[in-house]
């Protein structure tokens, strides 16, 4: 049984068919890419996984729970945390804070024991500090603890954004175009970050990118999607020399060329 | 230029960062409590209003600072502490009881408001809560029985254990009385906000759809903020009609609403002191007025005035300091600490570009 | 129900009428069946002239409603001050065209009126609001009820708190129709307004700034893209909502007295807005003519005290179930 596996799911906006019976699995401990043309329909699949839509037909499996039964809110209880393509931190609190909603799932105590302020509350604060101060050390993002995300450049916020994913401990990180403008050495940095994810912490990555470069050094598998469809699936390798995939990204006439993507 | 130099988590936790700002705070608590000793009965009225509306504008604080939601609506709960209290102590409850229960009463009533009113955002959230502001008014009326509707209720004394606290013979009792509920209000909002829930509410005012992804119920956040936002203001609300002595469906109008918005947001939106900055303002800016207008010659109460002066005040700080009172010392102080390295643009804010929330 | 009365009817009368009519009822039972003639036709005549004071006050309130729809499509910004600009334009108006003050005849200070009141309108955009852009919305929120609040004040300094006429060439009295005594000024605000949403509604269709508008609510950075002079089209925006409101005004002012409070029909011309949808300027029109029809018939079939809350229940029952208004024009968000 796969960790994440999407069975035939498709969605429609009106007359729009942005995913289109589509089928993949994900193995525990790959890391995953999701690749395709702009409006192919890839961080659809991210919203359709957090509950963001409901698909038409099809199944969402996660550990063998039902994921389509769950409200959006629900879905990091699973052990499924995600970015988001344009960064939705909290703009007007510090990184430490935002890092802490991210264990809100493990939260133990209820409102009244809260206002009061009881040792419980205070050994839970205790535990959720420790454990973000453990993704601060991962990311090296100790010199902006305490500063607001208002202030802070996009390529902090988008390490944040990671961060705050990662604070919650979870199986699977779904990735919205990590390196999405990302310097090259950010974008190295990213892919440091997301081989030591998988191998350091066991956790297991779904992520959609355009940087195929990024993508052929540290994925696993691919699958590429357009018009909500899937196109290619396989290793890195395959899937940038597969003949579909070329006339998606650059047109029958690079196919008969010998093109390859990226 | 301080420095914090930390060795463990619990500083970050603690209420007070380090052993200045504790003393500080201590200091205010000191005089806080000398005051009585300190200024004469009419300025001790006023300091009790000044706090009493500090109540109010903290439960505002937390739905509209804190959570983002805005309303414009919290008159009627005022309303709703006030009369449930006032009809409790008629009907032979104890005065701790009847006040803690007019809170939870107004807190579950809020609660339940909140649930249809989850769907709404923004100004449609602020629309419907100046219609229920309104509808409160009228309904008061309506139910005349209870309420005496026009013709108003007088406060009855308040009945500590045995000692009676009457609003004009005993204002140092009600200064303490006030003071203990301030004490009690502003340190379970300070809780709150170190803890999950209140992250959890900053969450849901910045990014609902994030704070989703993250785990937080949003529908539950928001209904908690409001229930526990509406049985402050119940509070604040009941001591607002206890200390006038008499009350009526007018001492709620909608107009008091707006008042207190305003009053949080010169204070400063999202502070905890903002709330109490803001009722220093609001509770003094008729005095003020009238000592300027006599200096001016016009002995005549110029109606109107209150709120238009108000008004200005407002227009003037989202103009100039949208932070509030409490930002503007935030930024004073921050200059002060960076000194001589504070950069000019600090606060500056970002140019954005208005992208329609209609497709949102 | 057989009691009399007029279109605007004063709830202690209402009250008096209605004892009145039970006591008619009582004596006639035995009667009844011979006189279900005459009485359907005088219940037919009430209807009519409840309906026709009603729309006549539903179209003050629509054209208030346009005013805040137009500053919401251009800017998202909701103008809280609409009713109080309403309630200014009034009395500009009669600062200019009444005796006591300038005394200069209607329809030559009607120009003035607008050009002062789209000037008014302008310069509030460029001074306060552009100020306040890209802050939350409660920002916005609280700068127009400050702005209603300063110009209620400034306008009681001016012109005093007490109620006043204005010397309206539409304050023609009233004509009758068999049993039906219609206000001419109340046919004359349906006219006007009909006339004003028409030319409206071809002017955001049709000409080049009415497009440029449309886009510069929608997308600022594309339109700036596009050449669009956003700032000043704003401005021009807030310009026309003045106007609006200044022809507002003048129909208020000509069906009754005016005084300083007079703004606070707004709240209901706001709920009006919500009830058509903010986005749409026919759903505005619609939702303020629902809000004045709804009024004098709860005033008349309703226990008293009631009508007042008729306008603030609809507004929270549309909300609740469409939360967008009857002409909703939002769609999802793409993350």
């Amino acid at each position: 049984m796969s960790l994440l596996e999407i069975d035939s799911v498709t969605l429609k906006f009106g007359g729009v068919t942005a995913v289109n019976n589509l089928s993949m699995r994900v193995e525990e401990g790959q890391v995953f890419a999701l690749v395709g043309p702009n409006g192919a329909g890839k961080s659809t699949v991210f919203n359709l996984i957090s509950r963001f839509y409901t698909p038409v037909t099809g199944s969402i499996t996660f550990d063998g729970k039902d994921v389509l039964k769950m409200a959006p809110h629900e879905v990091p209880n699973l052990g499924i945390a995600r970015t988001f393509q344009n960064i939705e931190l909290f703009h007007q609190a510090t990184v430490l804070q935002n890092l802490l909603v991210g264990r809100h799932r493990h939260r133990q105590t209820n409102m009244i024991a809260q206002m009061l302020h009881l040792p419980s509350v205070r050994a839970e604060e205790r535990a959720h500090r420790h454990a973000v101060e453990e993704v601060i050390d991962f990311l090296d993002l100790q010199p902006y603890r305490n500063s607001r995300i208002a202030g802070l450049p996009y390529g902090v916020r988008k390490v944040v954004e990671l961060g705050r994913a990662l604070a919650s401990k979870p199986r699977l990180l779904l990735l919205d175009e990590p390196a999405s403008g990302l310097s090259v050495e950010e974008t190295q940095n990213m892919r440091w970050w997301i081989d030591d994810i998988r191998r350091q912490m066991g956790i297991t990555v779904l992520m959609v990118e355009h940087d195929m470069g990024l993508v052929s050094k540290v994925c696993d598998r691919v699958l590429a999607l357009a018009d909500g469809a899937k196109l290619a699936e396989g290793t890195p390798a395959e899937v940038q020399s597969h003949p579909k995939v070329i006339e998606a990204y650059l047109g029958t006439n690079a196919v008969s060329k010998g093109g390859k993507v990226a | 230029m301080k420095f914090h130099f930390k060795t463990d988590y619990d500083q970050d936790i603690r209420l007070f960062p380090d052993w200045w700002n504790f003393t500080l705070y201590a200091a205010l608590l000191v005089l806080a409590l000398a005051l009585p000793l300190l200024i004469d009965p009419f300025f001790l009225g006023e300091a009790t209003n000044v706090l009493i509306w500090a109540i109010a504008g903290l439960g505002l604080m937390l739905l509209t600072g804190q959570t983002g939601q805005v309303s414009l609506g919290h008159s009627a709960f005022m309303a709703l502490g006030c009369y449930s209290c006032v009809l409790m102590m008629e009907a032979n409850v104890p005065f701790v009881l009847a006040f803690l229960l007019a809170g939870v009463i107004t807190g579950v009533v809020g609660a339940l408001i909140a649930i249809p009113a989850l769907k709404l955002h923004g100004v449609y959230l602020a629309i419907a809560t100046l219609a229920l502001a309104i509808l409160a008014d009228d309904i008061i009326v309506l139910l005349k029985e209870w309420t005496d509707g026009v013709n108003g209720k007088m406060s009855p004394p308040i009945d500590l254990f045995g000692y009676e606290i009457n609003r004009w013979n005993n204002p140092v009792e009600w200064y303490y009385l006030v003071l203990v509920v301030v004490l009690m209000v502003t340190l379970f909002y300070r809780n709150l906000l170190r803890a999950p829930l209140g992250r959890a509410f900053a969450a849901v005012r910045d990014s609902e759809i994030s704070a989703q992804a993250m785990g937080v119920n949003v529908a539950q956040t928001k209904t908690i903020a409001f229930g526990i936002s509406c049985a402050i203001t119940g509070l604040g609300g009941a001591l607002m009609g206890l200390f006038a002595g008499a009350f009526n469906n007018e001492t709620f109008n909608f107009l008091l609403s707006i008042q207190l918005l305003m009053m949080i947001v010169v204070g400063g939106l999202g502070f905890i002191h903002g709330a109490f900055l803001g009722a220093v303002v609001i509770a003094f800016l008729p005095q003020v007025l009238s000592m300027t207008t006599d200096l001016f010659g016009r002995g005549v109460a110029i109606p109107g005035l209150e709120s238009g002066v108000f008004g200005v005040i407002l227009i003037l700080f989202i103009l100039f300091e949208p932070m509030g009172l409490y930002g503007r010392w935030l930024k004073i102080r921050v200059f002060l600490e960076l000194f001589p390295f504070a950069r000019k643009d600090m606060f500056k804010r970002q140019k954005s570009y208005l992208k329609t929330e209609r497709l949102r | 129900m057989q009691d009399h009365i007029t279109s605007d009817p004063a709830p202690d009368l209402l009250e008096e009428g209605r004892s009145q009519g039970k006591r008619i009822t009582a004596q006639s039972r035995g009667t009844l069946h011979h006189k279900r003639g005459p009485q359907n036709r005088e219940d037919r005549v009430e209807v009519l002239q409840l309906l026709i004071s009603g729309l006549a006050n539903g179209c003050v309130y629509g054209l208030i409603a346009l005013g805040f729809v137009l500053i919401y499509k251009a800017t998202e910004a909701v103008n809280f001050a609409q009713g109080d600009f309403m309630m200014l334009g009034a009395f500009v108006t009669l600062g200019l065209v009444n005796p006591e003050y300038a005394g200069i005849p209607f329809w030559l200070a009607l120009p003035l009126v607008f050009i002062i009141m789209g000037l008014l309108g302008y310069l509030l955009d460029i001074v306060v609001l552009r100020a306040v852009f890209g802050q939350s919305q409660v920002a916005v929120i609280i700068v127009t009820i400050a702005l209603g609040f300063v110009i209620r004040f400034a306008v009681g300094e001016i012109w005093g708190h007490e109620p006043q006429s204005l010397r309206s060439p539409l304050a023609l009295g009233d004509v009758r129709i068999g049993d039906l005594v219609l206000g001419l000024a109340d046919i004359a605000v349906i006219i006007v307004t009909l006339i004003m949403t028409l030319l409206l509604w071809q002017f955001f269709q049709h000409t080049k700034m009415g497009l440029a508008m449309q886009a510069a609510s929608q997308n600022q950075m594309a339109a700036y893209y596009m050449g669009i002079p956003v700032k000043r089209i704003q401005g021009m925006v807030w310009a026309l909502a003045g106007i609006v409101a200044a022809v507002a005004g003048i129909l208020y002012a000509s069906k009754g007295a005016l005084d300083p409070t007079a703004g606070f029909i707004g709240i209901k011309a706001f709920a009006a807005a919500v009830i058509g949808g903010f986005g749409s300027l026919p759903g505005a029109l619609l939702g303020g003519l629902i809000v004045g029809v709804i009024e004098p018939f709860a005033a008349r079939y309703l226990p008293p005290g009631w009508s007042q809350i008729a306008p603030y229940a609809l507004l929270i029952a549309v909300l609740l179930f469409r939360p967008h208004g009857l002409f909703a024009q939002v769609r999802a968000k793409k993350v």
